[in-house]
């Protein structure tokens, strides 16, 4: 290999547990003097309520904690590290001084339940940020509460319910397409409902035979994700939600590959009833390692009244909650939402306005099109149609030489690249689910390519250096199968 | 533009590669009736520094003593734990799906899962859910699948949050939710689930301590539960309280759920915060959200990857045992540094001090009014007032004080009833002050 990629050197660090670290008597941490009388649970509480110790719990210095957690950070690869084309969870650059933003005493001090009036401003940003979602969108009234996309397909799905079941019949199913994210289904059967999959056509999108077929009267709702996990455009969206709607359903669209769409075309506008964002995917909230996002829900006039509570209202000048709403879902969590996440999305629409969001996704459109025309000629390309934000090869020119999707995604940390998405969506065989974002510069979409290119070549010329890959990170290749069998998931003394 | 590297020089370049001419014609991509045709009705950009000046405005306020409490705690956080956090190899990564370059991020959460069994007195935990309160109800969901029977019970003393997400949660199936009412120490009745439970419950739910602050007998809970065959959930929404009370694994509970915020979490207005799921060993299959577990490489070094995924929504689908795919992985990671930090010494000692804090406020404030419960407590306690806290509280609020929270809200038999809450950041000449406020204010009411 030749050494000019980001992968080309390193110096990884050797790290044992933190239980296996540190020694009796340390600590990191300082308490100023008691000023009150110290008082003993042992003669307060009952004695079989007083814990009588714990075995194993760290011991340690605040040097040693910053060490072991520097030592872990660098063994992660996140967007600050490098390209990360992990197809669907649209990994984009985030944004620094949001993340100050976000730890202004001023909010990151706030009690949820501050009164009102000593939290004005917290209100108006979330208020706006409401309206903001609203326009980009085309949808009626936003709520911020759910913690990711999943819970908003479950508040989505739950309004659905609430308002079928309003006018005498919550319906049985939920048609869900075989190009769909497992949330979907999994979120509609949370629900009550019966999933009925709905084969994609040979463009790799719904046709409106298909759903004409399966729509009848027990049915709910079609989920559905525009654009698609094959990054290509649902072009008859409309058609479908008329015959969705024609036999009394609703139309639910994932909102996860919005950021295709930001001023360029509104999801309100294509007969979908409810939406729900992902703040972590197309806002540019960070993803955290797994967490936390936030996954917001939009929807039209007629679902407005289901809710979950509160929901933010402008009296005048004064911002409120609103909890009288009778015919609410409830609520799915605790208080209002992750705020310190919705701070960031805010954040960066202002950073960003009308222009420079629809810049983001017409430049993330040209970054995907460009890697799908430069890639085509070395890896299969099942649906071969301009793609919006990502699109989806395969491992089918490879797989004679007995390498697989996995193969290549390990293969490719070895040049420094994460791996994209790969084995889904479930309609490509040995899927490899690229998204490379606005986030990217063309030298860098170059060399990824150019890895790609010499990759496959590898697979024709020495598949073996696939099938061991990773070379060059901490671990190699990790039996998961071990990890199955004998779950360990914890350390132990 | 300040985020997008590429600029029209090098669309130049990569546009005649793809069969377009200018940027803006991609939109042709999409069917003609649905490209927008108007601007995004949104206001102009904003350069960094009039972002920081707009945003410094909104979060601008009084700086105010708070009591408030019920469910968000307000605990120092040392300086390293946001250090840890702000590393962005943590915080722009995503979940671990390709576990030889995470390492960092399955160690941290394989750390963190050991942290919340140890506390708990759990055999197993989870890599976290988006926060307490739906912890609760996917605590529910859980003995569902596990005893598919009719009822569950749930302690008015749990937070009410919980109770009103459970109803959410719960509505699609046909599952009876009934609430077990407390007694005058504050405890839950639990005659009163003795009387009521039956085969027919598939688990009982306490909180620990519980929202009234007081402290459940989980042994004599457990004992009732069991005897029916049902699951014993506990929920800890004050985890802090755990460095002093024995874990509910160690008192029968098959479930505990919590809320990890007083870990290392600002209060950020109610999130992001960070629930943890711990249960026994034999229930794994049946538990929500993402496990890490051990492992090794080809070459026998020990690693760490996502681990018993088959119950999982991207494996399993509509059969999958919870829809959750993003959780609170950064959240659970500032858990883990916060708790390394402290550590055992340290966690032990800053519980006390809570727990001596507030027993010298219950100890003032029972002075000037009635404590409304006689049970223990740790770190926060109901005090009736002598008048109706809408009128009392913003008052206090105009001295710069947050009087706590009125229980009125969730139980309209509590119209004068307010939760108090005293952590570490409360001192004694806060407590006092609060009682000589309190004092004055009642006085001039009368």
């Amino acid at each position: 290999m030749k050494e000019n990629w980001p992968g080309a050197c390193g110096l990884i660090l050797e790290e044992p547990l933190i239980f296996e670290k540190g020694g009796k008597g340390r600590m990191g941490y300082s308490l100023p003097g008691l000023d009150v009388d110290e008082a003993d649970p042992e003669k307060i509480w009952p004695s079989k309520l007083i814990r009588k110790d714990w075995q194993g719990f760290p011991e340690m210095s605040e040097v040693e904690v910053v060490r072991h957690f520097t030592h872990l950070a660098q063994w992660n690869y996140g967007v600050d590290s490098g390209f990360y084309p992990l197809g669907s969870c649209t990994m984009k650059y985030n944004p620094k001084v949001n993340e100050d933003l976000a730890r202004l005493p001023g909010f990151s001090g706030l009690h949820p339940y501050q009164p009102e009036e000593v939290a004005q401003g917290a209100l108006r940003l979330m208020y706006d940020l409401q309206n903001f979602l609203c326009r980009i969108s085309g949808m009626d009234q936003v709520t911020l509460q759910p913690s990711a996309g999943a819970q908003g397909e479950l508040t989505g799905m739950l309004m659905v319910r609430a308002y079928l079941n309003a006018q005498g019949n919550p319906r049985k199913k939920v048609l869900v397409p075989d190009t769909a994210h497992g949330t979907n289904p999994a979120s509609s059967s949370l629900c009550g409902y019966q999933v009925i999959q709905v084969k994609s056509n040979e463009r790799g999108i719904l046709s409106p035979q298909g759903i004409e077929e399966k729509m009848d009267e027990d049915v709910a709702a079609l989920m559905i994700t525009n654009p698609n996990t094959l990054g290509l455009f649902e072009e008859h969206i409309c058609q479908i939600a008329e015959i969705v709607h024609h036999k009394g359903g609703q139309i639910y669209c994932d909102g996860a590959n919005l950021n295709a769409l930001m001023g360029l075309s509104r999801v309100g506008d294509m007969g979908v009833d409810v939406l729900h964002f992902n703040l972590h995917k197309t806002f540019s909230t960070p993803h955290g390692g797994g967490g936390p996002g936030a996954g917001p829900v939009g929807v039209k006039d007629h679902l407005v009244r289901y809710l979950p509570v509160p929901i933010i209202t402008k009296d005048q000048e004064r911002f409120r909650f609103d909890y009288d709403r009778p015919q609410s879902i409830g609520k799915v969590r605790s208080f209002y939402g992750n705020f310190g996440i919705l701070i960031r999305a805010y954040a960066y629409i202002l950073s960003m306005g009308p222009a420079g969001l629809k810049r983001a996704s017409l430049v993330a459109l040209l970054n995907a099109n460009y890697l799908r025309g430069k890639l085509k000629d070395f890896y299969f390309l099942p649906y071969d149609f301009p793609c919006m934000h990502e699109c989806v090869f395969s491992d089918r020119l490879q797989s004679q030489y007995g390498v697989t999707a996995l193969d290549i995604a390990k293969r490719l940390m070895d040049y420094g690249f994460h791996p994209p998405t790969i084995y889904f969506p479930l309609v490509v065989h040995g899927a490899l689910m690229i998204e490379p974002t606005e986030s990217e510069a063309k030298e860098t979409l170059d060399q990824f390519i150019a890895a790609m290119v010499q990759i496959a070549k590898e697979a024709q010329t020495d598949p073996g250096l696939l099938k061991n890959a990773p070379h060059k990170t901490k671990v190699s290749r990790l039996d998961e199968v071990l990890a199955n069998r004998k779950p360990k998931l914890r350390w132990k003394p | 533009m300040r985020y997008i590297p590429n600029a029209e020089n090098d669309w130049g370049e990569m546009l005649p590669a793809i069969g377009f001419k200018r940027l803006e014609d991609l939109i042709n991509i999409l069917p003609e009736p649905l490209r927008l045709k108007e601007a995004l009705d949104l206001p102009s950009p904003l350069a960094e520094m009039e972002l920081v000046q707009h945003l410094l405005s909104l979060s601008e306020g009084k700086k105010m003593i708070s009591f408030l409490g019920a469910g968000a705690y307000d605990h120092f956080i040392p300086a390293v734990v946001d250090h840890v956090l702000r590393k962005s190899e943590f915080y722009t990564a995503y979940t671990p799906y390709q576990p030889e370059v995470s390492q960092g991020t399955l160690q941290a959460i394989f750390e963190f899962q050991t942290l919340i069994c140890q506390l708990t007195g759990m055999e197993v935990a989870n890599a976290s859910v988006y926060d307490g309160v739906s912890a609760v109800a996917e605590g529910i969901l859980m003995a569902q699948r596990l005893k598919g029977r009719k009822k569950c019970f749930l302690a008015r003393s749990v937070h009410p949050e919980s109770r009103i997400v459970t109803r959410t949660y719960t509505h699609p199936l046909a599952l009876e939710l009934k609430e077990i009412p407390y007694t005058a120490s504050g405890s839950t009745d639990l005659n009163a689930l003795r009387d009521q439970i039956d085969g027919e419950t598939n688990a009982v739910v306490l909180q620990q301590p519980n929202f009234l602050g007081c402290l459940e007998d989980l042994e004599e809970a457990a004992a009732i539960a069991h005897a029916q065959g049902a699951l014993l959930i506990v929920a800890v929404m004050e985890p802090l309280s755990l460095a002093l009370l024995q874990p509910p694994g160690l008192l029968g509970a098959d479930i505990v759920v919590g809320e990890g915020q007083s870990f290392g979490n600002a209060l950020s207005f109610g999130g992001p915060y960070v629930g943890f799921f711990a249960s026994k060993e034999s229930f794994l299959r049946a538990m929500p959200g993402r496990l890490v577990g051990e492992t090794v490489d080809r070459e026998g070094r020990r690693g760490f990857v996502l681990a018993v995924a088959t119950r999982e929504q991207h494996i399993r689908r509509e059969k999958a045992t919870s829809n959750i795919c993003t959780n609170q992985a950064l959240c659970a990671l500032a858990v883990l540094v916060y708790l390394s930090t402290l550590g055992k010494e340290g966690l032990k000692e800053l519980a006390r001090v809570n727990f001596s804090k507030c027993e010298y406020a219950k100890k003032r404030l029972g002075e000037l009014g009635r404590l409304r419960f006689s049970g223990p407590t740790f770190n926060e306690f109901v005090v009736t007032l002598d008048h109706d806290p809408q009128f009392i509280l913003p008052q206090l609020l105009q001295k710069g004080i947050i009087g706590g929270f009125p229980l009125k809200k969730f139980y309209p038999e509590m119209e004068r009833e307010v939760l108090i809450c005293v952590t570490e950041k409360i001192s004694r000449k806060n407590i006092d002050r609060l009682v000589e406020v309190l004092g004055s204010v009642s006085k001039e009411a009368k």
